[in-house]
């Protein structure tokens, strides 16, 4: 390792070479303030095009300004990151930045979170001199986000997000100069585009111009309405996040808290994702034994490995680029869409009501649920089985305008029966957490015998692709695991060339899996925020009195009441679900 | 946007350009430039096949032939004109030359007329400032050209 040494606000540092100014300031205790760079440690994601110029610094010996993000530390080197020159020339930029945005900041969704406001406040810009023309372009609404372009400071963060690290590909910088945004192909709406709502633009946009389509309104019209019985689940990912909207630190565990603001918000049922996502397992567990089973008897048909299909992301993600794979993923609903039909179908009626009087909302970590739910398959009648899917985010600003004070709030617990629960549920909400919940579950089935461990170990990490092996009393399981959807197409590209050996394999579309979801409070880039949701995830899985899906008893009394058996006639109507092509051009209009 | 239909022996010849850059994702610009000689434009469809071909996003291919001037989505005529306007043409009246040019073909510079057999454009010196002003339509080129010779030479390609 090659160490440079160099003076930076009159202090001396060595770094290791290669090292941008940037981080060598971190390393002295000088932050220097940046807008269009983006960083998540240790997953490989990194947006520095050096274009912003907000991060200039004054290198003695060069003529002009240097941006701190991109120019690597040298030897001798001598750097002044608050002098008058840079001072001047950083405002000058920002001044630049905001006099081609829209001042709208009191009724921006994205206020006091907006890393341009907070850099504006920073620098103590009290006024734009600059005046002219500001560029405009049409809002664009999708069922999941809202592009306003308006407020685009083409920082290309959403642009490396949807190429690089999702390889999605629906947004690219188009048109050149004043006229330049960041578009799908021709300018057509996101609803177009090969778009899979992951809501990862929107997780790293440092302004107002991606943001999710708010259901909040929604929500609150009908809890007014005497005539609906609102029922509320909440997915795993979100207990472990929405204290940060209240100023806990990030890892802090808030289900108990969360569950008594939501009976204050007047939900007549507060139930839990995590009993779906125990009744997925059961569904999706039952799928790979039965796939594996048979095709250890020699049946050629059965196509492995078997992939989850808990998140809508990665199902909108191969529905448009691996449409001929859509045999291979598990054909499971998602566990909110799971939940629907038991509330409207089992619920309502032990309740005694029409599935028309009763709504179901949902909070997710997710901006694709709220695609998801829209979906003309999962309605009945066209009364939708889930009908409003809200972010982390939205339940956060819910609370707060309903004057509740969250911190004030004693722990309360889930409403019986749908809000009974594992530790194999709650698990759901990170990488690998999916695919551990199956193995409980499998491994238990499979062999009859009980396991001395519920711990998978192996399963768990950041690492962007994982592989394990599982023993299943002699029988190996390989188990492929991958978060971020670029990372999910390697997985699916050796599928196609036939490299992958695997048995099962858990995708989720988002970084750190449903905890970093484009739904939950915004991280700004800091990886070590979702490795603590991860991390309190375990916590409350390790603290469940029971662990495994197949013992929940509210699950086994549904089976028992309800469903049948697992893949059943009554499952697989209103547990299953099947996929489309939708590879075909969506930018030419018949 | 309608579907055009691409004719079947332009499309394979755009892919063997494709091919004959292996298909490269760094040779786009390369691309782009040789399906605009083969088309006379980049139409959507022609964008898509590209970026199946080298396995980039359309957005991306958009992209960049936004980005550039030189590619156009716009159908040039069968008759393209360009009215020179470099300095020599521009102090001899070029600039009532292509005023006189809209006003018959009754289209703006960068525009097709709607039976596809005219376009208009303008560009920066061709190298004959002797001949000032300077039209050319395809790859005749007219000199000393004045508004009352614009009718003259748009009937020439009329029929």
């Amino acid at each position: 390792m090659e160490l440079v040494k160099l003076t930076i606000d009159g202090k001396e540092t060595e770094v290791e070479k290669g090292t941008t100014i940037l981080q060598a300031a971190k390393t002295v205790g000088i932050d220097i303030p940046t807008l269009c760079f983006f960083e998540l440690k240790d997953m490989h994601i990194e947006n520095r095009p050096g274009s912003c110029r907000i991060c200039v610094v004054e290198v003695q010996g060069r003529r002009n300004l240097a941006p701190a993000c991109t120019t690597r530390a040298d030897n001798g080197m001598v750097v002044k990151t608050h002098s008058i020159r840079v001072l001047n020339a950083r405002r000058t930029v920002l001044e630049l930045i905001l006099s081609d945005h829209p001042a709208e900041c009191l009724t921006c969704p994205k206020a006091g979170n907006c890393e341009l406001q907070k850099l504006a406040e920073q620098l103590g810009v009290r006024e734009i001199p600059y005046q002219g023309a500001q560029s405009t372009y049409r809002k664009d609404t999708s069922p999941a986000i809202i592009r306003n372009v308006d407020k685009c400071i083409m920082c290309r963060r959403c642009e490396m997000m949807c190429n690089d690290v999702q390889t999605v590909g629906a947004l690219s910088a188009v048109n050149r100069g004043f006229m330049a945004v960041v578009a799908p192909a021709f300018e057509m709406n996101l609803e177009k585009s090969p778009c899979t709502y992951c809501g990862q633009c929107v997780s790293v946009c440092p302004t107002g111009a991606l943001t999710e389509v708010d259901h909040s309104r929604n929500v609150i019209n009908v809890l007014a309405d005497p005539e609906k019985t609102v029922v509320i689940q909440t997915a795993p990912a979100v207990r472990a996040a929405l204290g940060e909207e209240f100023g806990l630190e990030p890892g802090t565990l808030v289900t108990g808290k969360m569950v008594a603001a939501l009976k204050r918000l007047g939900f007549d049922y507060v139930f839990d994702t995590d009993f779906a996502a125990d009744l997925t397992i059961m569904e999706e567990g039952s799928e790979l034994l039965d796939r594996l089973t048979r095709y250890l008897k020699g049946d050629k048909s059965v196509r492995l490995p078997i992939l989850t299909s808990c998140c809508p992301g990665w199902v909108n993600f191969f529905e448009h680029q691996f449409p001929e794979l859509r045999d291979i993923p598990s054909t499971a609903k998602s566990p909110q869409q799971m939940f629907g039909p038991v509330a409207k179908e089992y619920f309502a009626k032990k309740l005694g009501i029409d599935r028309k009087n009763m709504i179901v909302v949902s909070v997710m970590p997710c901006v694709a649920k709220k695609y998801e739910c829209q979906r003309e398959e999962f309605k009945m009648n066209g009364d939708p089985d889930v009908n409003y899917s809200i972010t982390t985010r939205e339940l956060a600003h819910l609370i707060k305008q309903s004057n509740i004070d969250f911190m004030a709030l004693p722990d309360e617990e889930f409403d019986a029966p749908l809000g009974e629960s594992t530790g194999a549920s709650v698990i759901f909400g990170t990488t690998g957490g999916v695919i551990e919940a199956a193995c409980r579950t499998a491994y238990e089935v499979y062999t009859g015998k009980k396991l001395d461990k519920v711990d998978f170990n192996q399963l768990r990490g950041f690492e962007n692709i994982r592989h394990a092996t599982i023993d299943f009393d002699g029988l190996p399981i390989n188990i492929g695991i991958a978060h971020g959807l670029g990372n999910a197409r390697k997985l699916l590209e050796d599928i196609k060339e036939g490299r992958n050996h695997f048995h099962a394999i858990e995708i989720m579309a988002c970084p750190g899996g449903c905890i970093g979801g484009g739904g939950q409070p915004y991280h700004h880039g800091d990886s070590e925020i979702l490795k603590k949701r991860a991390a309190a995830l375990y916590r409350e899985d390790a603290n469940k009195p029971i662990r495994k899906s197949h013992e929940n008893p509210f699950i086994i009394e549904l089976y028992k009441e309800f469903l049948g058996k697992p893949l059943g006639e009554k499952s697989h109507q209103l547990l299953h679900t099947h996929y489309f092509d939708k590879s075909a051009s969506v930018f030419i209009e018949e | 946007m309608a579907i055009i239909k691409l004719s079947e022996t332009k499309l394979q010849e755009l892919k063997e350009v494709c091919k004959s850059f292996n298909n490269d994702k760094g040779e786009l610009i390369n691309v782009l430039h040789k399906a605009q000689s083969i088309f006379g434009y980049l139409p959507a469809e022609v964008q898509e096949v590209i970026a199946k071909e080298l396995n980039v996003s359309v957005a991306h291919v958009y992209g960049v032939v936004t980005f550039y001037s030189f590619f156009t989505m716009t159908p040039k005529g069968e008759h393209p004109i360009s009215v020179c306007l470099g300095t020599a043409c521009y102090v001899r009246g070029a600039e009532k030359v292509l005023e006189e040019f809209r006003r018959i073909l009754k289209i703006q510079v960068g525009q097709t007329t709607p039976d596809g057999k005219f376009s208009l454009s303008c560009l920066r010196c061709v190298g004959a400032c002797g001949l000032a002003p300077v039209v050319m339509v395809g790859e005749k080129v007219y000199g000393r050209v004045s508004p009352d010779g614009v009718k003259d030479i748009v009937a020439e390609y009329r029929n």
